[in-house]
């Protein structure tokens, strides 16, 4: 009853916000907030230590080969991988070819997109290039590349720069074309002008299509740059791989394999924690 | 006189390549400081009215004047306010939000902050200054949305159907307030509405509308209203039917030509 009155009251007017934010973590005590974060993360650990349990449990006591070895096996191969320092030497080659790759490809794919999604013409001559291109695999482009740039690291960069540029175009283009027109018309409005509008509407509206774009090139990177290694290269993880075949170092192709896994989920980790800490409020709801 | 809509038509070629009328040979004088409320049935192309004023869109033929000066494009003169929340900046807190034309015109951040919260205070939006869109109400995003049109000290506010998304309880409250907001700046207003309602409790005068498709005006009828008066006024109640009989014999008149075509 006395909720009902309080809203009747003229100095009462204002309408509660539907939603209460959220509380930021550091305004509670850090040791609340460390025990809520482990009991969130708890389902998440018990997650990854049940895949090992399972790879485990299958290695041991059903397959029971030499040709899929146990988690243990793997683990131990991978520290004396790592102490005698080849591990880190080919897992840092790849991780840097992802990375020169992926940041020069967003580079050129972000200002292109934008264009594509800001000016129907650029689209329309533009559109024939990444309608054509993004149906060819950067896998695809494998042997090209290392014939036109051999097997050093301008070929791996090549491909990824190629696998990270039509994904973050795409994403970056529907981000722009996505801004209700309502958004425009209002910064018109409030005295903006045309570049006002790109610089302050058009940009930050586009920043969390531009964003999962990145995000999902960054997968097709893992996809390409060990296809790449494979085939023409003198170190890197794909390299593991291939000697592995040849020689049929099992365990050094399981370490390779975890090394993919744990390096890709730490990286889409990162960048979710990057968005999230940086570019949170760009999102239409964080 | 303050604006001028001379014999203005528009209309719109559809995607079957027939052509369609939205307005047909609109005229309307509207005085500085009036609170018009432009009233009508959905399809009379009232929107497609407020849409020429602002400058998005030009008429076919005829033209609107601003102090005597030609309607050709968006300006600061006219404020904007929209009827959905899509066209605030769900990045940018509320406060931010209400800066964005001061922002534009390169204002100090000092003097635009003071201006910002000095706004938030009218439209009764202070202490939620540091919230952002997705964190507010549908009232407050539209208080948002006054906010930052009216700090731009614009010439005329444009108001699209702004409270047609709230519900009953929120709207209420927002028509008195809008009401005490145009009282306090002096601002005139052309306010969008299918509400009679709302229409006759906010507006000195109600421009009815005919139906559409290609809607003209019918008839502008003044209200004389007290600046608080209740729904309970037998003036109120007189304008109300009046102006009801009006509109449900345009909605009759627009059902029968749907029949006819048919």
């Amino acid at each position: 009853m006395s909720a009902g009155r309080t809203e009747m009251d003229p100095k009462n007017q204002i309408e509660k916000p539907r939603s209460q934010p959220q509380e930021p973590l550091t305004q509670r005590k850090s040791e609340q907030g460390f025990v809520s974060a482990a009991y969130k993360l708890l389902p998440n650990i018990l997650g990854f230590v049940s895949l090992f349990l399972i790879w485990h449990l299958a290695s041991v006591y059903v397959v029971q080969s030499l040709l899929f070895p146990a988690p243990f096996v793997v683990f131990q191969k991978a520290w004396s991988l790592a102490l005698s320092g080849v591990l880190f030497e080919n897992v840092g080659y790849s991780l840097r070819r992802i990375l020169i790759g992926f940041f020069m490809g967003s580079a050129i794919a972000v200002p292109l997109g934008l264009i594509i999604g800001s000016f129907s013409l650029a689209r329309k001559f533009l559109e024939p290039w990444t309608e054509f291109l993004r149906f060819i695999p950067s896998v695809a482009m494998i042997t090209i590349a290392v014939i036109w740039f051999g097997i050093g690291e301008q070929s791996k960069i090549f491909l990824i720069i190629y696998s990270t540029i039509f994904i973050v175009i795409l994403n970056t283009a529907a981000g722009v074309s996505a801004i209700t027109p309502n958004k425009i018309r209002a910064a018109l409005v409030l005295g903006a002008s045309q570049r006002q509008v790109f610089f302050n509407v058009s940009l930050p509206a586009t920043v969390p299509y531009i964003l999962t774009g990145m995000r999902l090139a960054m997968a097709n990177s893992f996809t390409t740059i060990v296809a790449a290694e494979m085939i023409a290269a003198n170190e890197g993880i794909g390299v593991m791989l291939w000697n592995g075949r040849m020689y049929m170092l099992i365990d050094e192709i399981f370490v390779a394999l975890l090394c993919l896994g744990l390096l890709g989920f730490g990286a889409d980790r990162l960048f979710r924690w990057v968005i999230f800490r940086f570019a949170g409020r760009y999102s239409p709801v964080a | 006189m303050f604006i001028e809509i001379q014999q203005v038509s528009k209309s719109f070629l559809s995607r079957t390549g027939r052509v369609s009328r939205a307005v047909d040979d609109f005229s309307l004088n509207i005085e500085r400081g009036e609170f018009l409320c432009l009233l009508g049935p959905s399809g009379c192309g009232k929107t497609t009215i407020l849409t020429m004023l602002a400058g998005f869109d030009h008429p076919t033929s005829g033209d609107i004047f601003l102090e005597g000066k030609r309607v050709k494009d968006p300006s600061r003169d006219r404020g904007v306010v929209f009827q959905g929340d899509d066209s605030l900046y769900p990045w940018l807190t509320a406060q931010e939000n209400v800066e964005f034309g001061l922002r534009m015109q390169k204002m100090p951040t000092e003097q635009r902050r003071a201006k910002a919260l000095e706004m938030l205070k009218l439209v009764g939006l202070f202490g939620h200054h540091e919230k952002y869109p997705h964190e507010l109400s549908g009232g407050m995003k539209q208080r948002i949305q006054i906010a930052r049109a009216l700090v731009n000290e614009p010439k005329m506010l444009l108001m699209d159907e702004p409270f047609g998304a709230l519900d009953a309880q929120t709207r209420n409250i927002m028509q008195r307030e809008l009401r005490k907001i145009w009282q306090a700046t002096q601002t005139t207003i052309v306010f969008i509405t299918h509400d009679v309602d709302e229409a006759i409790l906010l507006g000195t005068k109600v421009g009815v509308m005919t139906a559409g498709p290609g809607g003209t005006l019918r008839e502008v009828i003044a209200v004389n209203a007290t600046p608080d008066w209740e729904r309970s006024d037998p003036n109120y109640m007189a304008c109300y039917d009046k102006v009801h009989k009006m509109i449900r014999d345009e909605v009759a008149k627009s059902v029968a030509h749907v029949e006819q075509t048919a």
